[in-house]
């Protein structure tokens, strides 16, 4: 294993606008090497804007933002990247293997043959996620979770230090969302990745997350996975009443109660309002700790 | 003659000897090979209206080229490359927009009716710019295609994996360095090249089924991208120099034959892909 800077991402006062509106602001945290974290937040709060901020395809306005020890977007070839919905509307005749070439071999320009080293990488990487025996096939043929798994093979394929995934488990039926969560957590485990999701739904991931990325009134806040599993901040963040339930196996869940109507406090305000209210200071992430 | 005649000419090896037959079957060589390489990519990228409004985006240009007495090949070229690079500039996504698409692809041709009006020159040559006049092409323009193929081919083999790589998912590539913005200006001045090189064989209206169809039927019948360009410029090839020996034979436009043969090729991958399933 390569070593590894001590934190992954690091945020310092970190803001992003589009156009004069404030997407969210004051963003100041470190995610440590090694963990797996969620970026979590309702939607239109900037996750996947926090994604591109972090790949450096996104400038920021205010502060700055350091991956893997370099300025964002300066290491991007230890990254690999997974976004939403991939390749869901192809038209060209690529197999998954071709795809999971292009990982390694996409980025360089002029005739170069593929070597049988690449050749061994790319299997190697699909036999990693479970899809050796689907080499051959037409990413056209394939159903929406062997997709994922191209796309994440495809991402894995360059040894990458950081994985960073859009929303991996959404359109995805119940079973595929299990296997590709534990899919990431051999990840995480056996290759040591550093794993960032984008997610709406945390209840799949709530076994291998170690932290999470809140976006709450417009600011990114980092936490562990012990203070983020809160009623009143689940509930803050999502807008709705949310109850965190201990079952006997341990497992915690995060539910929708069932008297959601009953619910006076409902925050009603726009994220880009939120982000306006209140000029973010200690006593915020005290609420959230 | 006032009955039409669908008679087979005895006479059609001579026809095939004579020198404009040898321009055609050479432009037609010409022409297939860029279109076999481009179309694939063309329809990687989903941009296969955007490709086809090139050509209607150039008819303006072409007929308002004859009005100034200059070559058809500069007009149409010239306002194809403008339509292009704007496309490009705009990004991949903008290709994809088909009613803005459709709506300048109208414009122009409205436009390039204007031009053709306006005198009688360019009203004459309206009918081969819109539907091709393959048999007319002459030394000069073949070797322009040729020098067009050479540099296509020089750009293609340098920017071949990242095209490619940008043309599966434009997110995943931009975010591993890849120039996207580069790769879709280049993609679209290089098609604005390939429509002016096409249109001369069948015309604006017709381009379609000489660029785009081969490469879909070579994308059913083949695994891979390098296997598919390959396949799509011999279907393309099969279609023009069939399409020139049919009308030697028969009193056929070869335009009408060169896009029948096309359409049949993809008819029947189509049908053998459906039987299979």
């Amino acid at each position: 294993m390569r070593n590894q800077p001590e934190y992954a991402i690091e945020l310092n006062d970190a803001a992003v606008k589009r156009g004069d509106r404030v997407i969210w602001q004051h963003g100041t945290f470190s995610i440590p090497a090694g963990s797996v974290t969620a970026i979590v937040g309702t939607n239109g709060a900037g996750k996947t804007t926090m994604m591109k901020v972090e790949l450096g395809l996104l400038a920021l306005s205010e502060g700055s933002a350091k991956v893997l020890g370099r300025p964002a977007g300066e290491a991007n070839q230890r990254i690999g990247y997974v976004p939403q919905s991939y390749a869901s509307n192809i038209e060209s005749n690529l197999t998954a293997e071709q795809s999971v070439l292009l990982g390694l071999t996409g980025t360089r320009f002029g005739i170069r043959p593929i070597t049988r080293d690449q050749r061994d990488k790319a299997r190697e990487a699909m036999a990693f996620v479970g899809i050796a025996d689907k080499a051959a096939y037409r990413l056209s043929e394939l159903s929406g979770g062997l997709r994922q798994r191209v796309a994440i093979a495809q991402a894995i394929v360059s040894d990458p230090q950081l994985l960073m995934l859009d929303e991996p488990l959404a359109n995805l039926d119940l079973a595929s969302q299990r296997s590709v969560t534990r899919l990431l957590a051999q990840l995480n485990r056996k290759l040591g990745m550093t794993i960032q999701v984008v997610a709406h739904d945390l209840n799949m991931l709530l076994p291998i997350l170690t932290g999470a990325v809140y976006l709450l009134d417009g600011h990114p806040h980092y936490a562990d996975m012990r203070n983020v599993l809160d009623s009143k901040l689940l509930t803050h963040l999502y807008g709705t009443d949310v109850q965190v339930v201990t079952t006997p196996q341990g497992d915690m869940f995060v539910t929708p109660s069932a008297d959601e109507h009953n619910n006076p406090n409902q925050d009603m305000h726009t994220v880009e309002e939120v982000a306006q209210m209140h000029h973010h200071g200690d006593e915020h992430s005290e609420e959230a700790q | 003659m006032s009955h039409i005649e669908f008679g087979f000419d005895p006479n059609w090896m001579e026809t095939l000897s004579t020198p404009f037959m040898t321009n055609a079957f050479l432009a037609g060589l010409c022409i297939a090979l860029a279109a076999g390489v481009m179309g694939y990519f063309t329809i990687a990228r989903h941009s296969t209206f955007a490709a086809h409004a090139l050509a209607h985006i150039g008819l303006p240009g072409a007929t308002g080229a004859v009005l100034l007495g200059l070559p058809v090949s500069l007009g149409l070229g010239g306002f194809a490359l403008a339509g292009a690079l704007v496309i490009g500039a705009l990004g991949k996504r903008v290709s994809e927009r088909e009613i803005a698409t459709g709506t300048v692809l109208a414009f122009a041709t409205g436009l390039g009716l204007f031009f053709a009006r306006l005198s009688s020159s360019a009203s004459a040559q309206m009918q081969s710019i819109l539907f091709g006049s393959i048999l007319t092409i002459t030394t000069e323009q073949i070797i322009g295609f040729l020098a067009f193929d050479v540099v296509l081919l020089v750009v293609l083999a340098l920017i071949y994996r990242p095209l490619l790589f940008s043309s599966l998912d434009e997110q995943v590539a931009q975010a591993k360095g890849v120039p996207i913005g580069v790769m879709n200006v280049a993609f679209m001045a290089i098609m604005a090249g390939v429509i002016t090189i096409a249109v001369p064989a069948v015309g604006t209206l017709l381009v379609f089924a000489l660029v785009i169809t081969p490469a879909a039927t070579a994308t059913i019948l083949t695994g891979s991208p390098f296997k598919a360009m390959v396949v799509a410029g011999l279907l393309c090839l099969a279609a023009i120099w069939g399409g020139l020996v049919v009308s030697a034979m028969f009193p056929a436009p070869p335009s009408f034959i060169i896009v029948t043969l096309s359409t049949l090729f993809w008819a029947l991958a189509k049908a053998a892909q459906a039987l299979r399933r």
